[in-house]
């Protein structure tokens, strides 16, 4: 089974990560710019952070065989910190990158004035890039949040097909849906989707247009919750195809709408040094 | 094929660099190629004539056209042939490396010039940086310095590998030296990318101390000591060129 995760935030995981999700199958990763669980306070550590997606932590995916892509945005958390909007002016010059595949995360966190701005000027960054735009849905008031999203991407020069609505659930993938957007799902231990309502919701909506991740990252999360769909999938009687419609065409379909996917990992196995070169020093 | 255009990036004059390029670049990359290098023979033309390296009419973060071709270099420097599995063909990285030292010489690039695209670029631009700083006639011997520590402060071994070309062997101090070989060691880097290693190593009796106790380190510890570093030893007995 070939995976691809086009959700994890790759940064907060460790190396044994790496190792468990290429045993399951992974071999390429696209990890969307968040917010780190503590707030920053500038723009320059948006810039050391967006550095390190595009210079060490693609480096580390490739000691695992794993390709790394990146997206890049002002996350709708921080748009709302005064201190932190001005990383909006200095995206232009990340957003030409190879390894960046879309902006995002953008989106809705608590619907405020200051997330629609972000919102609306970042789909106008992504429209003006040529990048599709990865779109994180609120969770909290999370249908009408979806609604409003899907209103502010009609007012925009993105087409809904460049676009990738995530975290969606049984109560807004039709209102997704039916915007000809994208859909994303994120599995989780104990929120966001699971592994049978994910298999329920791909029963009664396809396969098309349909993208799962793990959405790892420094909370409660599992990176192997791609893997443990596929098989779900396929314990359900759908295809090997219909899975690798899911974990990997479909990512590759909507990530390679920017043209800038290269699955193909140059540094592995590189210069491995007892089987990793992520060393220290004296290892 | 793939150690020729290493080793042409590494110091050979842009023409033949150039050549040796177009040769392996599928024929839409090779239009794109000529396209951003006449972008960027243009716009150093362009600062010789004003004097300004930023047009006032030019918004505050957006970039002078051949710095977005540096940037997207990756995705248009394809192999005209993809290589066979296993055979050492070139591979798009050593491309896209080439093209982006390509576009640095078209540009005679500075040191502020340098510097910035070291600064906000992602590990494979900062590696193009290093490869091409030995032979920019715009950058005053030694100014680069901070980009080459900075490199070696990473533990992403491309960059380490770019770090200890001939800019690091004309220009680091004897003790940055010594440890930068010793971190190629560490991390896995072979010895072969340190440029003048044989005439920086010979007669210098601290290095070989350090190698001597590394090796013991590792062999107290019931790990293999790295193939190279007894390559390196043996250099050390030498005397000194000088000398």
């Amino acid at each position: 089974m070939r995976i691809f995760d086009p959700h994890i935030h790759m940064t907060s995981r460790t190396t044994d990560d790496y190792e468990a999700m290429y045993a399951a199958g992974v071999r390429a990763v696209v990890e969307p710019s968040f917010w780190l669980g503590q707030p920053r306070t500038s723009p320059a550590s948006f810039f050391d952070y967006f550095d390190a997606l595009l210079g060490w932590e693609p480096f580390r995916a490739s000691q695992y065989g794993i390709a790394h892509h990146c997206t890049i945005a002002l996350n709708p958390k921080e748009a709302n910190d005064p201190r932190c909007v001005p990383v909006l002016d200095a995206l232009a010059r990340y957003l030409v990158k190879d390894g960046v595949v879309a902006v995002g995360e953008i989106g809705y966190d608590s619907m405020t004035p200051a997330e629609d701005t972000a919102l609306a000027a970042q789909l106008q960054l992504a429209a003006g890039h040529g990048l599709p735009a990865l779109v994180h849905t609120p969770h909290r008031d999370k249908l009408a949040g979806l609604h409003r999203t899907v209103d502010v991407i009609r007012e925009s020069d993105l087409p809904p097909d460049r676009v990738l609505l995530d975290h969606l659930n049984e109560t807004t993938v039709k209102a997704a849906a039916d915007s000809g957007c994208w859909l994303g799902f994120s599995v989780y231990p104990d929120t966001k989707m699971d592994e049978e309502r994910m298999v329920a919701v791909i029963k009664e909506y396809g396969t098309e247009k349909v993208l799962v991740n793990s959405a790892a990252d420094w909370g409660k999360s599992d990176p192997l919750k791609t893997r443990k769909v596929g098989d779900a999938l396929l314990a359900a009687g759908f295809t090997e195809d219909d899975v690798d419609q899911v974990l990997w065409r479909n990512p590759v379909a909507f990530y390679g709408l920017s043209g800038r996917l290269q699955l193909d990992v140059p540094d592995a196995p590189g210069p491995l040094h007892e089987g990793n070169s992520i060393l220290r020093g004296g290892e | 094929m793939l150690t020729e255009l290493t080793g042409l990036t590494d110091g050979a004059p842009p023409a033949a660099l150039q050549a040796a390029l177009e040769e392996r670049l599928a024929g839409a990359d090779r239009a794109w190629l000529h396209e951003a290098l006449a972008e960027a023979e243009a716009e150093a033309e362009a600062e010789t004539e004003t004097g300004s390296p930023r047009p006032a009419d030019r918004p505050q973060w957006s970039l002078p056209i051949w710095e977005t071709r540096f940037a997207e270099a990756g995705r248009h420097c394809h192999p005209a042939q993809a290589g066979q599995p296993g055979s050492p063909g070139p591979g798009a990285q050593d491309l896209a490396d080439a093209a982006r030292v390509l576009l640095l010489h078209a540009v005679r690039a500075d040191h502020a010039t340098t510097t910035r695209l070291y600064t906000h670029g992602t590990a494979a631009e900062r590696r193009a940086v290093l490869l091409a700083l030995p032979h920019l006639g715009g950058v005053p011997a030694g100014s680069a310095l901070p980009l080459v520590e900075d490199a070696l402060r990473t533990n992403d071994t491309r960059l380490v590998a770019a770090a200890v070309g001939r800019y690091a062997a004309a220009h680091l101090d004897q003790h940055a030296w010594r440890h930068a070989v010793l971190k190629c060691l560490f991390t896995g880097v072979p010895v072969g990318a340190v440029a003048d290693l044989a005439g920086r190593a010979a007669g210098d009796a601290e290095l070989a101390r350090m190698l001597r106790d590394y090796a013991a380190e590792r062999t107290a510890a019931g790990r293999p000591v790295p193939e190279d570093l007894d390559r390196v030893l043996a250099l050390t007995a030498a005397p000194t060129q000088e000398s």
